[in-house]
């Protein structure tokens, strides 16, 4: 290093001239509960359990998601159809109970992967909230998307 | 907007559980903020944050004690700082608060010399210790800053060591250590020692803006034609902004440079800053014999 350059001043100056500029850059930050940042089209949030058009579950309870899911974080019981209930579930065995445990989902997206009947997908909702970790075992009341029959 | 959240986080160290460690001496561990907040307030004393107002006829000067010996006042409160964190850091019966300490300690000393000195210089610029004297001198000339650049550049270097901010925030260097003197301190006993440090901040501004910059005085303040309270209070604003300034300057290059390694630190301090302080000033005191013969 020369003279001038020993004397670290005009470096400085130089630098402080850098962190300047930056006070007038457009903040990369976002005030997150009052902006959203637009996700990703591939952004893995929360799951949700599909429905058919005529608003039956799409769920055959195969267990293929839970076989997918690398943190184990899926639990189902299957039922058999009964007749009278062809409105309630498209085919003839259904997931009686259906639990996701958010605590343990790693939100890898195995189990949107594995699904055949296109049954369970995730949504851009994240980052829940709950005083206790029972609440983060999501049920069929918490993943089940409405029926849109019953809306309309 | 938030605008109130700095007032919530200092306020809130009041409801923070106070510890005192078992093996403390609890005296001197209560003592040690205390004298920390004790001497970062009382510098403010002799600071002309004003000139004169006048209630009616009753003139009220906004300097708390103009003394004749403003700057060595200042000194001496600034240097009783360190006991604060001598203290306190002793009193932790922490192996790591006691380092802290003497990291501290001897970088404040150290930064003291080049900075008295660099001061000498502009006394002998002044002629008068008295911090309304230099201020009043400005308001009628140039700043000292045109008098002293060099000097000035010197007094910034040191204040930001005597001050442990950023580059030399030694003392605790947050983020490399597991704290600094106050390791050991909670509630708004820690609260004192980092009240204590943004207090010697805003002083220090306001003494370099007292010092170099004019203080409260601002060009044309006495051909404006304005009432003398009006002026005044301009001049109280003036010197607000001058100090607010310099509190940016602290926070700006706090943004930019990393911190010194501690040796750097020290040759910094005592193999470049003293002698280009008495290089200062001696070139000052040659400049002034000469221009007197």
């Amino acid at each position: 290093m020369n003279f001038w350059e020993r004397m670290y001043l005009p470096a400085i100056i130089k630098g402080l001239g850098i962190t300047f500029k930056h006070l007038f850059r457009k903040k990369a930050t976002v005030r997150f509960p009052e902006e959203k940042r637009q996700f990703s089209p591939v952004f893995r949030g929360l799951h949700i359990l599909n429905r058919d058009e005529e608003g039956r579950e799409r769920c055959t309870a195969c267990g293929l998601c839970a076989v997918a899911c690398p943190a184990e974080a899926i639990t189902m019981e299957a039922a058999e159809r009964k007749p009278g209930e062809e409105h309630l579930y498209r085919e003839e065995k259904y997931a009686a109970r259906y639990e996701i445990n958010m605590l343990r989902c790693i939100f890898c997206g195995f189990c949107e992967e594995a699904c055949p009947k296109e049954a369970i997908y995730m949504t851009e909702t994240f980052a829940p909230a709950n005083y206790q970790r029972k609440g983060f075992i999501y049920g069929k009341d918490d993943l089940l998307i409405p029926d849109p029959k019953a809306k309309a | 907007m938030g605008l109130l959240q700095p007032l919530a986080d200092g306020g809130k160290l009041f409801f923070k559980e106070e510890i005192i460690p078992i093996n403390a001496n609890r005296a001197l561990f209560v003592l040690g903020p205390s004298l920390a907040m004790l001497t970062a307030c009382m510098t403010g004393a002799v600071i002309p944050w004003g000139d004169v107002l006048y209630f009616g006829d009753l003139p009220v000067s906004l300097q708390i004690a103009d003394i004749n010996v403003g700057i060595l006042y200042i000194f001496g409160v600034v240097s009783l700082g360190v006991y604060g964190i001598m203290i306190g850091g002793w009193a932790s019966n922490n192996k790591f608060s006691l380092l802290a300490a003497v990291r501290g300690a001897s970088q404040i000393i150290s930064y003291e010399l080049a900075m008295g000195m660099s001061l000498i210089a502009l006394l002998m610029v002044t002629g008068s210790l008295s911090l309304k004297d230099i201020v009043e001198q400005q308001r009628h000339g140039l700043w000292n800053i045109c008098y002293q650049p060099f000097g000035f550049l010197l007094f910034l270097i040191c204040a930001f060591a005597e001050c442990n901010r950023a580059p030399f925030d030694l003392p605790e260097a947050e983020n490399e250590l597991n704290g600094g003197y106050h390791l050991e301190y909670s509630s708004m006993k820690l609260g004192f020692y980092l009240f204590a440090e943004y207090i010697n901040m805003f002083v220090s501004s306001a003494l370099m803006a007292t010092l170099y910059f004019g203080g409260y005085a601002f060009p044309f303040m006495d051909s404006l034609g304005w009432s003398p309270n009006l002026i005044t209070i301009a001049g109280i604003a003036a010197l607000f902004i001058k100090t607010i300034g310099f509190i940016f300057f602290f926070m700006w290059v706090r943004w930019t440079l990393p911190r010194f390694r501690y040796d750097q630190l020290m040759k910094l301090g005592w193999k470049v800053l003293i002698p280009l302080a008495l290089l200062n000033m001696l070139i000052t005191a040659a400049f002034i014999l000469w221009t007197q013969h």
